[in-house]
């Protein structure tokens, strides 16, 4: 019941992503684009997604504790450093270049497209390298 | 600037169906869905803090496969750049991901929506690099690369 759970939650985030088009490279890379022809959708995708959030989170955040146990996030945290803005660059860098971020390339292993595989096994190489050498409490 | 291709209508309705699995998420283990956590934490082998993700993961992959089938639309794909590019992409996303500790999910749902100053920081940060790589890539170098 519980494996359920979290399968049928990831089945609902990878419909999002591709109800939204964000499964597409080239609406990601539509939106990246602004000095082109620019495809705002990309903005209505995160401000959906935030809103809901924000919402459903205020309700999920009157119970004492998550259901399956452990405890809520604690309040983030606002202090940046240049491991927080270097990482992002890099990240915005290969976004840039393929049109997926980590979401759109899990979802897309559904084609059994080589090249996703490729990506993704790329990007994997790429985490645990990064926490083999900076640690990994990102 | 022209705006083309625009779909706002399953932009945000499909953004609503993400952020409702972002709170499953947070509702079941009060974790934060940020894909490239879940991803790179896999690899931790924490011991109870592995099998969701792997579940989360496949399920990904699943609603992916069941949503193309169903609306063929939505099983638009305009490709991949080469395959140098596509093996560097996945390469910095990864590097960078685990470096700024969070993905457009992570920093750009579930963080901008806690009122995280760094997801702000970050998401500025790599949607602007995101932008400038476009720029660069298609009308600079002329878009031949991709």
């Amino acid at each position: 019941m519980r494996a359920f759970a979290y399968l049928f939650a990831g089945a609902v985030f990878g419909c999002g992503l591709a109800i939204a088009g964000m499964t597409n490279p080239a609406k990601v890379l539509g939106f990246l684009d602004l000095t082109g022809q620019w495809d705002p959708s990309l903005a209505l995708v995160m401000g959906g997604a935030l809103t809901t959030y924000l919402l459903g989170g205020r309700v999920v955040l009157k119970r004492e504790a998550p259901v399956h146990g452990g405890s809520f996030p604690g309040k983030p945290s606002h202090e940046v450093d240049v491991r927080l803005v270097g990482g992002s660059a890099l990240f915005g860098i290969g976004w840039g270049l393929a049109g997926f971020c980590p979401g759109p390339a899990v979802t897309n292993l559904a084609r059994l497209d080589p090249m996703v595989f490729g990506f993704v096994g790329a990007m994997v190489a790429g985490m645990l390298l990064a926490q083999q050498l900076f640690g990994s409490d990102a | 600037m022209d705006i083309v291709n625009f779909t706002p209508v399953p932009a945000l309705l499909g953004g609503i169906v993400i952020g409702l699995s972002a709170v499953m998420v947070l509702y079941l283990n009060g974790r934060i869905a940020g894909i490239s956590g879940i991803v790179a934490r896999v690899f931790r082998r924490v011991p109870g803090d592995t099998a969701w993700r792997v579940l989360f993961l496949l399920g990904m992959v699943a609603g992916g496969a069941a949503t193309f089938a169903i609306a063929p639309q939505t099983a638009d794909f305009t490709g991949l750049p080469s395959w140098g590019f596509v093996l560097a992409a996945g390469f910095l996303v990864g590097v960078g991901t685990r470096l700024g500790g969070g993905c457009t999910s992570g920093h750009g749902v579930c963080g901008l929506a806690r009122g995280s100053g760094q997801s702000l920081v970050a998401v500025l940060t790599f949607m602007a690099a995101g932008m400038v790589t476009v720029y660069v890539v298609r009308h600079v170098l002329g878009g031949g690369v991709a």
